[in-house]
């Protein structure tokens, strides 16, 4: 019996086999099924109610598709309110804060990985505690410390808070990846006088790119979604982010939903454009930031 | 080699931007979060040191356990709903066509800013016109329920919406897990004519362990700090029945400007969620790592 099963495999045994099999097999396809269409019927909503109006919004079905969709909710949104001062503000504090995390987490993990030094360990420690510490309990300190500094309603005070939360997540990364690269290039480089700066830059650095591009979108989902900082820190309309900003612009219309649905639409947009795009590695980078493969 | 290795003025270029970073943005305050709650101070003037009197406060503070009790649920709720998670993750990964695109779609909410989700699922909870009450209206439930507003409901809706954004998130980190198992190890068990339920329990759970201790503080550490959509959709409403830690401290700090009890209850969250880590580190701590051989 074992053997003919290991013949057959993965066929089943018997034809008896072979329907159950199927059946199991279609089961558990709709509840595959049934998941995806959970986790893309909201979206599917959203959409639908940004293009209409509200008659259409309170007398359709929930998912009736409007006579005309009404475009004129997105270019009212657009002009009427700060958003598109919000979008350019989340783009360039994103981008900003994206380059310096990266950057300054290369630096310290080739330090650790790759330098010699007393107390390499301890600083590598300090980083990873950092993965567990609640953005809270920093929270009130690090207010009364920016306005100390006069660095409150200004794109610095997110940007800092932003590289230094992400630093940990980000080395955790990168640490994989420098252990497993190859240290006879280095040694080569040092052999020829190469001095540790240009091995950095001319070597390793061009080496990570691929787990650089990695931690890059990580870091620019969290920094494009953040919330809490931005609604402490930042109290005037011109520096707030996309988040924050649809948070109060959202308030103003509580009763137009096509308004509303079209500023949420466009807050999350790029997000999904920039997954159509390069979904394989953000998946690839998820993963890799919680497994170590 | 090794000198130019251990270059110290390198190595302090190195580290130290992002180390004093660290320091300034996260270790920094914590102290002072420690210190600020043994004061009373609201935000502006001067402090007035006040000893333990807020962390006694906060032991006998029933509105700060009601939250706390409120966390809990939330992590006893996100810790259980991981087995669906990982039995998902399970049927993915065995040969199904097009598993790809559906861990692709099923992580899309986990992209949205919380903003965005917590605004779009108050338009699903809408008591008129949302998906859920058109669809009750519709069949003829005339008293339908008023999701956020209802004091025993308002926990359990706000609980949906955290799962669908998280769902894929977790998904994904065990399916990335389960392809990490060696493909021979499956197929040796299947000659040995194991069944697909003996490979799930024997072979697959043992070998993702790690993977599940890692989720199983994410999750958890993630539920007591979780603050983004609550604050949002019901800020703590009604009446203080969906508070939870990180928006009672909030509260306490940036509502009521009482940044001293504040402070308390921040540092109270930071001590539950590193005694949190360190439990769930404890219980399942392996004595033994499993080698692929």
């Amino acid at each position: 019996m074992k053997t003919q099963a290991a013949a057959n495999y993965p066929l089943g045994v018997a034809t008896r086999g072979k329907m159950l099999n199927r059946v199991g097999y279609a089961a558990l396809y709709i509840i595959l099924i049934i998941l995806a269409v959970t986790q893309l019927l909201p979206l599917v909503w959203l959409m639908l109610f940004s293009l209409k109006n509200n008659q259409e919004v309170f007398n359709l079905p929930p998912f009736a598709l409007p006579s005309q969709p009404h475009w004129e909710n997105y270019m009212n949104v657009w002009t009427s309110g700060n958003i598109g001062r919000y979008f350019f503000n989340s783009v360039w504090i994103t981008v900003i804060s994206v380059a310096l995390t990266v950057l300054l987490a290369s630096f310290v993990t080739f330090a650790i990985t790759r330098m010699r030094w007393k107390g390499s360990q301890l600083v590598l420690g300090l980083f990873m505690v950092g993965l567990m510490i609640p953005v809270h309990s920093t929270l009130i300190p690090l207010f009364s410390m920016f306005l100390k500094l006069h660095l409150t309603d200004t794109s610095l005070s997110i940007i800092l808070s932003y590289v230094a939360f992400n630093l940990p997540t980000t080395m955790m990364i990168l640490l994989g990846f420098y252990y497993a690269l190859p240290r006879e290039v280095e040694e080569a480089a040092v052999m020829d006088g190469c001095s540790v700066n240009r091995m950095f830059f001319r070597i390793v650095l061009p080496m990570t790119t691929p787990v650089m591009a990695t931690t890059s979108i990580i870091n620019m989902i969290y920094n494009w979604n953040e919330f809490i900082f931005v609604n402490t820190f930042i109290s005037s309309d011109e520096n707030k982010t996309l988040t924050v900003g649809v948070q109060n612009f959202i308030g103003q219309y509580t009763t137009d939903w096509g308004a509303i649905g079209a500023t949420l639409m466009i807050s999350i947009l790029p997000i999904l454009l920039v997954f159509l795009i390069m979904s394989d590695r953000i998946v690839e980078g998820i993963a890799a930031g919680s497994v170590k493969g | 080699m090794e000198k130019v290795m251990s270059n110290k003025l390198v190595i302090a270029l190195y580290v130290l931007p992002s180390l004093l970073l660290l320091l300034a943005v996260i270790y920094v305050p914590i102290v002072l979060t420690g210190y600020y709650g043994l004061n009373q101070w609201n935000g502006i003037g001067s402090m007035t040191f006040v000893g333990l009197d807020n962390y006694q406060h906060l032991l006998t503070d029933s509105a700060f356990w009601q939250s706390a009790w409120h966390s809990l649920l939330l992590a006893l709720f996100s810790g259980i709903s991981l087995i669906g998670y990982l039995v998902i993750a399970m049927i993915l990964s065995g040969k199904i066509k097009g598993a790809n695109l559906l861990r692709k779609i099923y992580l899309i909410p986990m992209l949205l800013s919380s903003v965005a989700i917590a605004q779009l699922w108050l338009k699903m909870y809408h008591p008129t016109n949302g998906v859920f009450n058109s669809i009750l209206a519709s069949v003829g439930v005339h008293n339908p329920p008023e999701w956020l507003a209802n004091p025993s409901l308002v926990l359990f809706a706000l609980f949906i919406p955290i799962i669908w954004q998280y769902a894929g998130f977790y998904i994904l980190i065990y399916y990335a897990g389960l392809k990490n198992i060696p493909e021979t190890l499956m197929e040796a068990a299947r000659i040995d004519g194991a069944s697909a339920w003996q490979i799930a329990t024997r072979i697959k759970l043992p070998l993702l362990r790690e993977v599940i201790n890692v989720t199983i503080i994410l999750s958890i550490v993630g539920s007591l700090k979780y603050f983004d959509l609550i604050y949002v959709m019901t800020d703590g409403g009604p009446n203080g029945a969906s508070e939870v830690m990180a928006s009672y401290m909030y509260h306490q700090a940036f509502r009521s400007f009482d940044f001293g009890y504040g402070s308390a209850t921040a540092f109270a969250l930071l001590l539950i969620c590193l005694i949190a880590t360190w439990l769930i580190r404890k219980v399942t701590a392996t004595s033994d790592t499993i080698q692929y051989s």
